[in-house]
């Protein structure tokens, strides 16, 4: 990839997160407090997906 | 007696604008993602550049960002939706093309197209199913996004591959995230535009199918 095209993705994804970073620090100043077995209910479905995707890994 | 009617009056009429919200948003969706899809095919028979997937990047973030928070409550919208996911599929061409000159490039494509299905299918089947608010997760998983982005930022430069493969891994994981919290903001109403919710579960798969390639070009067998 050339030089000046790598500067204009780094600009975007840098843009993004200039965009973005003000409504995370809303999200977590508000986001709602989990409880264990809020995290659990979470994990869960992550973890299924870890070991969905090595088994895609391993099939090619 | 007459509050107790009136509170479950409510409560119907509460969830039959969740259970429209959701029907249009997945008719929206499976609409933008054959749009997507017919839009990528177009890039890769047309055989564009990197250059269209940048232009497609650039343009589809301005319309994200500037056009579609201003034309989100009216017919409008439906346009921009289909421009910006039309413009991300035209992006996905080169990509594409780019795995299809692998001798497993089109093993790869089609693993990595059903395991996002499944992938998407999967959570949103959860979701809707224990119908669990996620919203406590919306915090990490926007700050979880920065940090990536930021690393992703440095590896432009740095160009190292296992940190290449790394940020797809956490990425393929906060996209999943992203699509339990889409989901469950929907079924509680947290989100009552089906066009934003779209474009919301859109980016989350576009983001797991453009990683899950990755990942599966990068380590997954070639010969």
């Amino acid at each position: 990839m050339e030089m000046w095209m790598k500067i204009t993705y780094a600009i975007l994804l840098g843009m993004m997160v200039l965009f973005l970073w003000p409504r995370a620090k809303h999200m977590i100043a508000n986001s709602p407090k989990a409880s264990g077995s809020d995290w659990k209910s979470v994990l869960l479905p992550l973890l299924g997906v870890v070991l969905f995707v090595m088994l895609l890994i391993s099939m090619v | 007696m007459y509050q107790n009617e009136r509170v479950i009056g409510r409560t119907s009429e509460s969830a039959l604008a969740t259970n429209k919200v959701l029907r249009n948003t997945y008719t929206m969706l499976s609409m933008t993602l054959m749009f997507s899809a017919l839009m990528a095919g177009i890039s890769m028979v047309m055989n564009v550049g990197f250059m269209a997937n940048l232009i497609a990047f650039g343009g589809s973030i301005v319309l994200l960002w500037f056009v579609l928070p201003r034309t989100a409550n009216s017919s409008a919208g439906v346009a921009v939706v289909f421009a910006i996911t039309g413009l991300l599929g035209f992006g996905l061409g080169p990509i594409l093309n780019m795995y299809m000159g692998m001798s497993n490039g089109a093993q790869v494509i089609m693993t990595a197209l059903g395991g996002t299905g499944v992938i998407f299918l999967s959570l949103s089947a959860y979701a809707l199913t224990t119908k669990r608010d996620f919203s406590f997760l919306g915090g990490m998983l926007f700050v979880g996004f920065i940090v990536v982005l930021l690393a992703a930022v440095a590896n432009i430069f740095m160009n190292i591959p296992a940190l290449s493969l790394t940020i797809s891994a956490v990425v393929i994981l906060l996209m999943s995230g992203f699509i339990l919290y889409d989901t469950s903001r929907i079924i509680n109403g947290g989100e009552t535009n089906y066009l934003l919710a779209t474009v919301s579960l859109y980016l989350s798969i576009y983001n797991i199918f453009v990683h899950l390639l990755h990942l599966l070009g990068a380590l997954g067998g070639d010969d």
